[in-house]
């Protein structure tokens, strides 16, 4: 199968995402991407866990003192139902709903927006109610890099997904173009997989002492 | 080759090789760049063994002695040894697959320009107030402390050429397993391939570690974070951990390809299948794994306590048993071989005994009570310079001479590449066997001279006339390239005659879609099998048909040249107004090129069967 094909409804294959050798190449490639981005927010954990609380003098705030449940459970309950959604556009992908498609990872688009949204409030909070800030103590640095790093990748994801949208938005799907939605959609899947993580790790390790 | 017939001027020939995609010109790149920083590291080299040639010597300043110690480790890992490992990859392993080019054609161009202009960035220093001073391995503590820019030129420089190396890994790793001839198993990839996969997944397991902690030492110095700085809550021993997860694999990241590149030199210089292949590969692949478990035997000192050194020992010296089985493979391999001794193979002779020695005193290292008496002295640096030049040097100087003639299509001379050889080898022990005896009597390593009437005058000067053979032997390989490509008498597609694997069958240097039609691959050393049997060439595995070729492009140089300039913006940001907004124009033209690339559509072209039958001058495989 060639990459330039025009496609129907009757000769779209059932992984369009590695029909093509060069298909094939990008989505083993990506994973290999993800393995070496593995590495890297491991080593952003083992550091805050080394870090954690490690602050200069007594009166500075510590993790049970910073963060609050509700909020981060909503972050957590939009940025896990964006994964779900991210699901439903590669199902119509790979039905060759075009329109379908565009549509989930428009409401997708729409949930990491929200969730860059409220991540970027928690912050200014923190900043500004409790001075605790990226240069305020070790317990910080390690704080901002690691959750911010994943605020990083969340707002390349958008700039991706949005990119493949609107690009793609007139000519619909092909053995081209699938790979790359696909890429984007696992890219997705991977950040909302270090946010569980990071829920984890961060914030109820963190409320519990 | 149809399209390098006529002769193209300088600029067009320039705009070529910036825009090219081509495994086998992207090879040259690194050769060209690679050799560069190897003379630039050797003679910062040359300047430390002069300085020490005497007592109480002043040839240099002692910071500007720790800034040529500092950039000649650096220089020699990241931006000699890593990238001319990588020219041979390129040119060869495709090659090796049966494969027309790599997995991912525009990363590969994209690793190489991250690497060169991370490179250049580093060195740069030298003329932008200072280079970095606090060794390769930049300890926190005191690269904290280090004042200037230097340190910056570190952290930034390594992080944009560390993201090529992430990327070059990726795509071998990828090509490797997908893009294999027909009949090409795993259990028939010659070793070189073999160990450029290990070597991939290392780098791709083990950068990422050198990523983040560069992304700490440059927050910490350049954007007001707290990481290193204990009075803050900081520790610096996470930089120190960070640092060696990554910086042991590296080392045998180095090392596994050149494992790789002298067993394929001893088979075919032996001209014998190579003795136990199958516990080659798991050699191989178990020295990968337990690279992984021993980075804080670097740092017995730093007092994790017995039980981790007690741990970290043990598990390092386990390597040795891996590393025992491929050097009694290569012995195995030439007993009873009809041995011929090329150039190559001379390397690959000498490497065996001179990377013993290299072990034997890591296992010695490897003993962490032993250790306390061997750290930071000159018994480590004559430990790491004989596995480092004992053997991924004499590996790189033996695939030059091995694989010039598939790379050019023309012979280094042999007579003068013995004489490099000799001297290089004469030089290489003279230098660091007596430096072992030097540490032991309690030379540190790392000070920038040292005092008369303490025993240690006579093995200093030994050491430095030993490093000036080195580099006559240098400027003698240099000679054999100028005058053998002035003569440039060109050769057929097995030089050697000896060839056993598929990088032999075609041309030198081969057409740029390398092979006409894929070849059938029928066991372990497919060329070889073939020529026993009579046959000139490889058995094709297709038809004739149209070959799908991909595009040049100029983004991979753009979305580097924008990480460069924001470096610069990054650096400067603190001191002059304009450091931000060049940062900020540098990450634009960066990110912008990435947008660039996804949103232009790139389908690549293809080569008419028409065009590949009028080019049939014994190219490629043939029908």
């Amino acid at each position: 199968m060639h990459a330039e094909e025009k496609m129907t409804h009757e000769t779209w294959p059932a992984s369009p995402e590695k029909a093509t050798l060069e298909a094939k190449n990008k989505f083993l490639g990506f994973w290999f991407f993800l393995g070496g981005e593995t590495v890297l927010f491991a080593s952003l954990f083992a550091t805050y866990l080394a870090l954690k609380d490690k602050v200069p003098t007594a009166d500075h705030v510590l993790a049970k003192d910073l963060f609050e449940m509700p909020l981060v459970f909503l972050m957590t309950m939009i940025l896990l139902t964006s994964s779900l959604t991210s699901v439903y556009a590669m199902y119509h992908m790979k039905n060759f709903n075009f329109k379908k498609m565009q549509l989930w990872l428009g409401i997708t688009v729409l949930l990491g927006l929200s969730f860059l949204g409220l991540e970027i409030y928690e912050f200014n909070h923190y900043v500004h109610e409790f001075h605790h800030t990226f240069s305020s103590s070790a317990f910080g640095s390690a704080f901002y890099t690691l959750v911010g790093f994943h605020g990083a990748h969340v707002a390349f994801g958008l700039c991706w997904i949005v990119s493949l949208m609107i690009r793609n938005a007139k000519r619909g799907l092909s053995l081209y173009n699938a790979p790359k939605f696909y890429t984007a959609s696992l890219y997705w899947h991977y950040i909302d997989v270090v946010w569980v993580f990071i829920f984890t790790v961060v914030y109820l390790m963190g409320m519990v002492g | 080759m149809s399209t390098n017939a006529q002769k193209k001027g300088f600029g067009a020939v320039l705009w070529d090789y910036l825009t090219t995609v081509d495994h086998k010109k992207i090879a040259i790149l690194y050769l060209i760049a690679g050799g560069i920083f190897f003379i630039l590291g050797g003679l910062e080299a040359m300047i430390i063994r002069i300085q020490l040639a005497i007592p109480d010597n002043n040839f240099v300043s002692a910071g500007f002695y720790n800034e040529v110690l500092t950039m000649h480790g650096t220089t020699m890992i990241f931006l000699a040894a890593m990238p001319l490992l990588f020219a041979f990859m390129n040119a060869v392993v495709p090659l090796q697959i049966g494969a027309r080019d790599v997995a991912f054609p525009f990363l590969n161009s994209l690793g190489f320009w991250l690497f060169f202009f991370g490179g250049v960035f580093l060195n740069l220093s030298w003329f932008l107030g200072g280079a970095p001073d606090a060794g390769w391995t930049s300890y926190a503590s005191l690269s904290l402390a280090s004042e200037g820019h230097g340190i910056d030129f570190y952290s930034l420089g390594l992080q944009i050429s560390g993201f090529g190396t992430l990327i070059a890994g990726i795509n071998f790793l990828v090509t490797i397993i997908n893009m294999r001839a027909p009949g090409m198993t795993y259990m028939r990839m010659p070793l070189f391939t073999w160990t450029t996969f290990v070597a991939s997944a290392l780098i791709l397991f083990a950068f990422p570690a050198l990523t983040v902690g560069i992304f700490f030492l440059t927050f910490d110095r350049l954007f007001g974070s707290n990481f290193f700085d204990p009075t803050m809550g900081g520790n610096t021993v996470i930089w120190e951990h960070l640092f060696w997860i990554f910086g042991h694999p590296e080392v045998y990241i180095l090392i596994l390809p050149a494992f790789g590149i002298f067993s394929d030199i001893i088979s075919t210089f032996s001209r014998k299948r190579l003795f136990g292949y199958s516990s080659m590969v798991f050699a191989t692949v178990l020295i990968g794994f337990l690279g992984f478990m021993v980075w804080a035997h670097h740092m017995f000192t730093t007092g994790l306590g017995p039980i981790a050194n007690a741990i970290f020992a043990v598990a390092t010296m386990a390597i040795a048993v891996p590393t025992g089985i491929k050097i009694f493979n290569w012995l195995f391999t030439m007993w009873g071989g009809s041995i011929k001794f090329t150039t190559p193979m001379l390397y690959a002779v000498a490497f065996v005994p001179s990377f013993v020695m290299g072990g034997v005193t890591g296992v010695m290292l490897a003993a962490a009570p032993a250790d306390y008496q061997y750290h930071d002295s000159y018994f480590v640096v004559a430990h790491f310079h004989y596995v480092i030049i004992g053997g991924v040097v004499l590996s790189l100087l033996a695939a030059t001479h091995f694989y010039w003639p598939k790379m050019f299509g023309t012979m280094l001379n042999e007579f003068l590449g013995k004489i490099t050889f000799w001297l290089f080898l004469i030089g290489f022990h003279l230098t660091f066997f007596i430096q072992h005896f030097l540490g032991l009597m309690g030379m540190p390593r790392r000070i920038f001279t040292f005092l008369p009437n303490q025993g240690l005058e006579i093995g200093n000067l030994v050491s430095s006339i030993g490093a000036f053979f080195m580099a006559v032997a240098t400027i003698i390989l240099l000679i054999n390239i100028v005058i053998t490509s002035v003569k440039n008498v060109k050769v057929g597609n097995d030089p050697w005659g000896d060839g056993r694997t598929l990088e032999w069958a075609i041309a030198s240097p081969p057409p740029y879609y390398n092979f006409k039609q894929l070849p059938l691959v029928r066991g372990l050393d497919p060329y070889w099998i073939e020529k026993m049997e009579g046959k000139k060439e490889m058995t094709p595995a297709e038809p004739l048909g149209d070959i799908h070729m991909p595009n040049g492009s100029f983004i991979p140089f753009m979305i580097s040249l924008g990480l460069f300039i924001a470096a610069f913006g990054a650096m400067y940001r603190l001191d002059y107004g304009w450091g931000l907004p060049v940062l900020i124009i540098g990450l634009v033209i960066t990110f912008g090129s990435m947008f660039v690339r996804s949103i232009k559509d790139d389908h690549g072209y293809h080569i008419h069967k028409e065009e590949l039958m009028d080019d049939d001058d014994n190219k490629g495989v043939k029908a």
